[in-house]
């Protein structure tokens, strides 16, 4: 079975503008709308379009969290996932303790393939394919704009500062994706209520044998610091002239 | 005391305006000794580049013709071999940095910190999550070594003045084939590089085509700044990915930045708030960018910024 492994996370919805609690203790997300990190959901996409273009029999997609990320994992499976796995924990980890969770996947799977997003828009890290390559040994094809598989390889063409940058990694590989990878399909109903029969298993995290390392403490949070409030000008000739008293033109 | 390693980020010859800036962020660290590791084919012109900055103990060369190109699954094990002596790992967060900074921290074990704007002492720093709306204070504990990204908005690059030793070092670790670089496009002609520019202009999806982009690009060549754009008009094909800003770009502290057509999502003013000086230039009022603004000018781009670049000749 060739099989392709999409990880997801539940974050914040995108367009919601979060509020820094007032004790400084994290961010509030009562009754905030929760979705699919949009990168994860742009990496499910593009091993959907794998499998559609037949070089992959079963797309996997799986995450880490509490019992709502149901949520998503159904969201995931609407969209074209086969089955869904939930490997529960009510507590937060570090990236590396989230890689070894998947490392754990990918030996049961065994998948040519993993998937996931850039970075997950809540805490901004971006770590975690990257860890899962070290740790798996494998190759990491990251910030994919553009994967073209072969049997055996994959060509990637990934944004860097630079511009492009195309390299050639064997399979099986771990990719995480950018924005410009592709666009993702819009969920129809009857799909909404065929993922509600696929699979979705849950794991108790301890019963891979993770041992969940919390090293980095949150001490506290904050909002950023303001910026003065600005001035408008009238004209082109006024912007100007103030710029050029700031000696900035 | 920390002893910190800075993986050095180069290309065509050049040191990475970014590893002056993570020196100085090393630097606030109290008793700090830092060590540049530089892995090229050659890393010769490279490594006297870095032991030229001031405030860098000694810089590591380490020559192999399999670092012609920065590939992170070749240059982690390499890295990590040569880690044991260090407290901390440190890169910039560039696509580089991103790139291989994580798998350096899997291979240690060690955990990593991303974006770093400031470093209260050996193991607490602080970091922006939520596109930069929440800044969050951390502090390691219970590991011997910490890998981080350095946050380039936060820190000035540290000055030339220095004359570090440099010392060869040789692979000792087996160097995967499975990962091989093919082809590397992009130009920004004699423009300034946007993460180092004191001036950046940048234009958003109002300027409707890649052939009106040109507006942009005639107004930042006459005030020598660099080309930048946001997200929505990268994803409609009117400037390359390289020029984007925000969250998921590339995140800037010029002294000067012109927003040209851009409303401002929350996502584009996270890589913009460090700025010295915004402007921004919109035809509507209600664009979140004028609250971030130090300048606003309400009116149709394709009038203004023809009449700024006219107010800008040098015979004016």
């Amino acid at each position: 079975m060739r099989r392709v492994l999409v990880g997801i996370k539940r974050v914040v919805d995108p367009n919601v503008r979060v509020k820094v609690k007032s004790d400084g203790s994290g961010v509030s997300l009562d009754g905030v709308k929760m979705s699919i990190n949009p990168f994860d959901e742009i990496a499910l996409e593009e091993a959907l379009r794998i499998k559609e273009r037949g070089h992959a029999d079963e797309i996997v997609v799986a995450t880490i969290g509490e019992a709502d990320c149901q949520q998503q994992l159904r969201a995931a499976l609407a969209m074209g996932a086969d089955r869904a796995i939930l490997v529960q924990t009510t507590k937060s980890m570090e990236p590396l303790t989230g890689a070894r969770v998947l490392l754990e996947l990918v030996r049961k799977e065994q998948p040519l393939a993993v998937m996931l997003g850039k970075q997950a828009i809540d805490d901004d890290n971006g770590q975690t394919g990257q860890m899962l390559a070290g740790l798996w040994g494998r190759p990491q094809a990251t910030f994919a704009s553009k994967i073209v598989l072969t049997e055996s390889a994959a060509t990637v063409t990934r944004e860097v500062d630079a511009g492009l940058e195309t390299i050639e990694v064997d399979l099986p590989a771990v990719f995480t994706a950018d924005l410009r990878l592709n666009e993702p399909r819009y969920v129809k109903l009857p799909d909404i209520m065929k993922a509600k029969k696929k699979p979705l298993d849950t794991i108790a995290i301890t019963e891979l044998g993770i041992e969940l390392s919390d090293r980095v403490r949150l001490v506290r949070t904050e909002p950023p610091p303001a910026r003065k409030k600005g001035v408008m000008v009238k004209s082109a000739a006024e912007l100007v002239a103030a710029l050029r008293q700031r000696g900035l033109l | 005391m920390s002893s910190i390693l800075i993986v050095g980020e180069h290309e065509n010859g050049k040191l990475n305006g970014s590893i002056a800036k993570c020196v100085t962020c090393a630097q606030s660290i109290r008793d700090a000794k830092i060590t540049i590791v530089v892995l090229a084919a050659d890393g010769a012109e490279v490594c006297a580049q870095a032991a030229a900055i001031a405030g860098v103990a000694n810089v590591v060369r380490v020559d192999h013709p399999s670092n012609a190109h920065a590939l992170a699954a070749v240059q982690a094990p390499q890295i990590a071999a040569l880690a044991s002596p260090y407290t901390h790992v440190f890169g910039p967060s560039t696509t580089f940095g991103k790139d291989l900074m994580p798998r350096i921290a899997a291979l240690l074990d060690a955990p990593q910190l991303s974006d770093i704007m400031a470093a209260e002492s050996a193991t607490r720093f602080r970091r922006p999550t939520y596109a930069g709306n929440a800044i969050v204070t951390v502090e390691v504990t219970g590991s011997t070594k910490i890998v981080a990204t350095v946050r380039l908005a936060s820190f000035e690059a540290a000055p030339a003045g220095g004359s570090a030793p440099i010392e060869m070092a040789s692979v000792t670790t087996k160097i995967p084939a499975h990962t091989r670089f093919v082809s590397l496009t992009g130009a920004r002609g004699n423009r300034p590089d946007l993460q180092s520019a004191a001036k950046v202009v940048a234009g958003g999806r109002a300027l409707a085509s890649a052939e009106n982009f040109k507006i942009i690009a005639g107004l930042a060549d006459r005030i020598g700044a660099a080309l930048a754009a946001s997200r929505a008009a990268v994803d409609a094909g009117y400037a390359p990915n390289e020029l984007q800003v925000g969250q998921t770009g590339k995140v800037i502290a010029p002294a000067l930045y012109i927003a040209i057509g851009i409303s401002g999502a929350i996502q584009h003013l996270t890589g913009i708030k460090d700025a010295g000086t915004i402007v921004a230039i919109n035809k509507d009022p209600e664009a979140p960018i004028f609250e971030l603004a130090d300048f606003g000018l309400l009116g149709d781009l394709f009038d203004v910024v023809p009449e700024i670049e006219a107010l800008l000749r040098p015979d004016q």
